[in-house]
């Protein structure tokens, strides 16, 4: 008590702030992000999932049909089509990780100009896919495009790769994996310099060699990159919606379809401005990413557990 | 499999790698090359088979003033920095603050908030779109370069928040806590003491933000509508069916595209890479 007295009697008395300090402060950082977010992004997810409910053009009224729009959606062949895509974009698109880390450990060496070297062979991801997405739908020309003349050099007739209703998807996800490759090309080499040396010395003394010492002594090293390709890479092929845009807007007949796009079809394009279908196909992309956010959020969880 | 550092191979292996590698990169930068040779050659080329040698004649002038005085590409280009300048300006600000509170202070919502700006940061773009879109028209900010800056910001700051958050949560606490023992006020802290050390994680949010908002191109589509406010990602495809047939045109617009973010990418190296790698692989 004396100390407290003593104290009282030396300084003036605190304001409410002054006690509150480090109660109040970090939520005054926080509001301007917050409301930034909760407006933009967290209110609207919840909008989308009560708008999937009704029928809605986007100006007039919207009527209230209740699971209609996902009873449709079970009946929907093109909805169908979109998710099969959906999956083989998700399957192929994996791909990028395991090319990734060859084109990694393929430039992990010091020659001299590596640097630039490396650089360079990020390129394609910084552009943009819109661009990449060009460049292949000219490539893909049957006419003019390199596929045709690969092809007639071997004295076949080249085929319309985006034309067809069997290749189209897979003609995409080939040109999604061109800057895919390069994003997990550079998680690895930056992870590969972060390898141990000695560990890798050791391994090749106990006579760990080629795919063994890959396999037991480099990728358990890398696990970090390798998890962060992984997320990145799903993301990126749920996110697939640019290259789809520009190479065939889904087309021929929907074929090349895939969640992203035919919701923006449904709900914004010369087919017709059905909001609440769109978003009753969001909510269920919503909820495929959602298991990976989860899985996501749950690893991030043990390592903040582990740490402070 | 771990690459055995070359100089302890045969002359043989040296030899043969080094000369391998510019053929990998030649073949891998195929595409690249491939618009670049495009953009500055004559249509007639292109009109008589000639898409893949050597240019009949160097119209690298002609191509890109075509381009300029043919479309409204000076214009979409002058939007894309109208959008992505003040969206990093704004999301790096936001998240700084942001970032520093989670990081710094205990309370009980901290974790949970900040999951929540990292799962924001992941979700699909077509969750958000009829609301955001319904949202801007009401408010006039459809078609205009302001609501696709205020879009941008707000989703991007998820992601910066993540990053920042983590990155001074590295920071040693010692600083902060002696600092506050010393009588240093909260702002104080995070002006003199927090901020600078955290300059060189802004600068990787900086160049990562510029290259994601300049190549968006989901939300300039769903958001603008005329020429007055679309970035050039939109502006390409728009220009795509304008030109429709004039490949060396398309592809001069399409390098014009991409130059901001190789720049940046560039001169920005060491902060790119450690921005993309979420801070996760030092």
């Amino acid at each position: 008590m004396a100390v407290a007295d003593a104290s009282l009697s030396t300084r003036p008395e605190k304001s409410w702030y002054q006690k509150n300090k480090l109660a109040v402060t970090p939520w005054i950082f926080l509001a301007p992000a917050i409301l930034f977010f909760v407006v933009y992004v967290i209110a609207p997810i919840f909008q989308s999932i009560w708008i999937s409910f009704f029928e809605w053009d986007g100006l007039g009224d919207a009527e209230w049909v209740g699971m209609r729009n996902y009873v449709e959606l079970m009946d929907d062949d093109r909805f169908y089509t979109s998710l099969k895509n959906n999956v083989l974009w998700l399957v192929l698109f994996m791909l990028a990780v395991p090319a990734g880390l060859a084109v990694a450990l393929f430039l992990n060496q010091t020659v001299m100009g590596m640097r630039v070297y490396k650089s360079l062979f990020f390129f394609p991801f910084v552009i943009s896919q819109v661009v990449v997405g060009l460049i292949f739908t000219w490539f893909y020309n049957p006419n003019f495009g390199i596929v045709g003349e690969i092809w007639s050099f071997f004295g076949a007739s080249p085929p319309a790769i985006l034309a067809d209703e069997d290749l189209v998807t897979y003609g995409i996800i080939f040109a999604g994996l061109w800057p895919q490759i390069a994003y997990c090309m550079i998680l690895y080499l930056t992870g590969l310099n972060n390898v141990a040396a000695d560990q890798i010395e050791a391994g090749r003394l106990d006579g760990a060699k080629g795919w063994s010492m890959l396999w037991y002594v480099v990728l358990p090293q890398l696990k970090p990159a390798t998890f962060i390709a992984i997320v990145v890479t799903v993301i990126g092929a749920l996110r697939s919606f640019d290259m789809i845009a520009i190479m065939t807007q889904g087309g021929p007949y929907g074929s090349s379809n895939v969640l992203a796009y035919y919701m923006y079809e449904t709900a914004l394009s010369e087919y017709g401005y059905r909001m609440g279908y769109g978003s009753a196909i969001a909510t269920v992309l919503f909820l495929i990413m959602l298991v990976y956010i989860s899985f996501f959020l749950w690893r991030m969880y043990q390592d903040e557990r582990g740490g402070r | 499999m771990f690459p055995r550092p070359i100089e302890k191979s045969t002359q043989a292996v040296q030899i043969s790698y080094k000369i391998f590698l510019p053929i990998a990169l030649f073949i891998w930068l195929l595409p690249l090359l491939a618009i670049v040779m495009t953009s500055i050659r004559p249509a007639a080329d292109i009109n008589s088979g000639n898409v893949f040698g050597w240019p009949s004649d160097f119209q690298v002038i002609a191509n890109y003033t075509a381009v300029f005085t043919q479309s409204a590409a000076l214009t979409y280009l002058k939007n894309s920095f109208f959008i992505t300048v003040p969206t990093m300006i704004v999301s790096v600000s936001l998240a700084c603050l942001a970032g520093y509170a989670l990081a710094i202070y205990k309370f009980k919502a901290a974790l949970p908030l900040f999951f929540i700006f990292v799962a924001g940061n992941f979700v699909p773009y077509q969750i958000l779109m009829v609301p955001v879109r319904d949202l801007s028209v009401r408010t006039g900010l459809y078609d205009t370069v302001t609501g696709l800056v205020l879009f941008h910001s707000a989703f991007q700051t998820g992601f910066c928040t993540l990053f920042m958050r983590n990155f001074i949560k590295a920071l040693p606490f010692d600083l902060i806590e002696s600092a506050r023992i010393e009588g240093v006020g909260e702002f104080k802290i995070f002006w003199y003491l927090v901020l600078p050390l955290v300059r060189p994680a802004i600068a990787a949010l900086a160049v990562l933000i510029f290259t994601f908002v300049w190549n968006d191109f989901f939300w300039a589509t769903v958001l603008t509508q005329g020429e007055a406010s679309k970035p050039i990602t939109a502006g390409v495809r728009a220009l795509n069916g304008q030109f429709v047939n004039n490949w060396h045109l398309v592809s001069a617009a399409s390098l014009l595209a991409a130059i901001p973010p190789v720049a940046m990418f560039f001169l920005m190296q060491k902060h790119f890479i450690a921005g993309l790698t979420l801070g996760a692989v030092k």
